[in-house]
């Protein structure tokens, strides 16, 4: 049940976020701290989740087969490979340290 | 299909189309990713695609699986979703000028108010490439998001234990390939470092979930900061570090 009410709060939240855009008119959000804020927010967000899945283990930081995959991510990152190699390099990078250990 | 009666820099609706599908087809796949991990972290098969029916943003989708899964509760995992879900307001209000759609078509086009959806119509030079890229990028990504959540949900029941084959490592993954671009100036980089100095340090003594959301307030923090220094002595007008660009 739990599950389904974050389901349901986050499909609405985003819904209405993406509809928001569309329908206001475009001076209300348009001062430059908003937008520098709303910029800035997906940046903290995104390292915070990076960081936490790669070096998290419940309540626990550490090191494990993830650290090796997220490198080899962002070894495929700067070598500017698609989208799906940077998954798949993590991914692949991940089970095979995992087999190896 | 080259002779659209437009501007001088007018784009064939054919190049407009392959951009669009490049992208949708790219990214639509890595919906397999989101589908396993969410089986994984033991969502059900109708709450996995319900995920990518209805909130059909990718990071978000991610953020809330992991939260789940970290035993966070229904309202601190969906509100560190929403807090991601909060930059498609700001793509819309740039979608909403270039592609001037008709009031009624709002509510429909909104759902495919995305990252992918909203680069390739920036990068459209007049309003036709701009409405058939945000179309046909958005019709693609929408099927193909959703066929594979489903294959990718069946497909973990099959693969068992999915840490085994590092299927654990793809959404963090995801999440660094969608920063990495962000990651233009001084600010933002200090933002993503602060970030996650906090998320990691707060992370053993907060509940899960919790972290993740009082990390966010790295962005307003690193702004007030800059603020401050840019009124200092030497302080010019606007600065080198406008992050009006880099969504």
């Amino acid at each position: 049940m739990n599950v389904w009410i974050a389901i349901a709060l986050t499909a609405a939240g985003c819904y209405l976020a993406k509809l928001l855009g569309l329908l206001v008119p475009a001076g209300l959000l348009e001062r430059p701290l908003v937008q520098r804020l709303a910029a800035l927010l997906p940046v903290a967000l995104l390292a915070a989740l990076t960081a936490q899945q790669t070096f998290g283990d419940g309540q626990q930081v550490g090191l494990d087969a993830r650290a090796a995959g997220l490198a080899a991510a962002a070894l495929a990152l700067v070598l500017r490979a698609p989208f799906l190699v940077v998954v798949g390099a993590a991914v692949a990078v991940t089970a095979a340290v995992r087999a190896l250990a | 299909m080259a002779g659209i009666p437009c501007t001088a820099e007018a784009k064939p609706d054919a190049a407009v189309v392959r951009d669009a599908l490049g992208v949708g087809v790219a990214v639509g796949l890595s919906g397999f990713a989101f589908g396993v991990t969410a089986a994984g972290a033991g969502l059900t098969l109708p709450q996995t695609c319900a995920l990518s029916l209805l909130v059909f943003t990718g990071a978000s989708q991610f953020a809330l699986v992991g939260a789940l899964a970290a035993g966070g509760n229904p309202y601190t995992a969906a509100a560190g979703a929403f807090f991601l879900g909060v930059r498609n307001a700001f793509y819309g209000l740039r979608l909403s000028q270039l592609l001037s759609l008709p009031r009624a078509l709002r509510p429909l086009a909104a759902q495919w108010v995305i990252d992918e959806t909203t680069a390739v119509t920036l990068a459209q030079p007049t309003r036709r490439a701009a409405r058939i890229g945000f179309t046909v990028t958005g019709l693609t990504l929408y099927v193909l998001w959703n066929l594979t959540t489903l294959g990718g949900a069946l497909g973990a029941e099959a693969l068992g234990d999915t840490d085994a084959w590092g299927l654990d490592a793809a959404s963090p993954a995801v999440f660094l390939a969608l920063l990495a671009p962000m990651l233009k100036t001084t600010t933002e980089r200090v933002t993503a470092a602060l970030a996650v100095l906090l998320a990691l340090g707060l992370l053993p003594v907060l509940p899960a979930g919790v972290p993740v959301l009082l990390s966010a307030s790295a962005a307003p923090l690193v702004l007030f900061l800059g603020g401050r220094r840019r009124r200092g002595p030497d302080a010019t007008a606007g600065g080198p570090e406008n992050t009006r660009e880099s969504r």
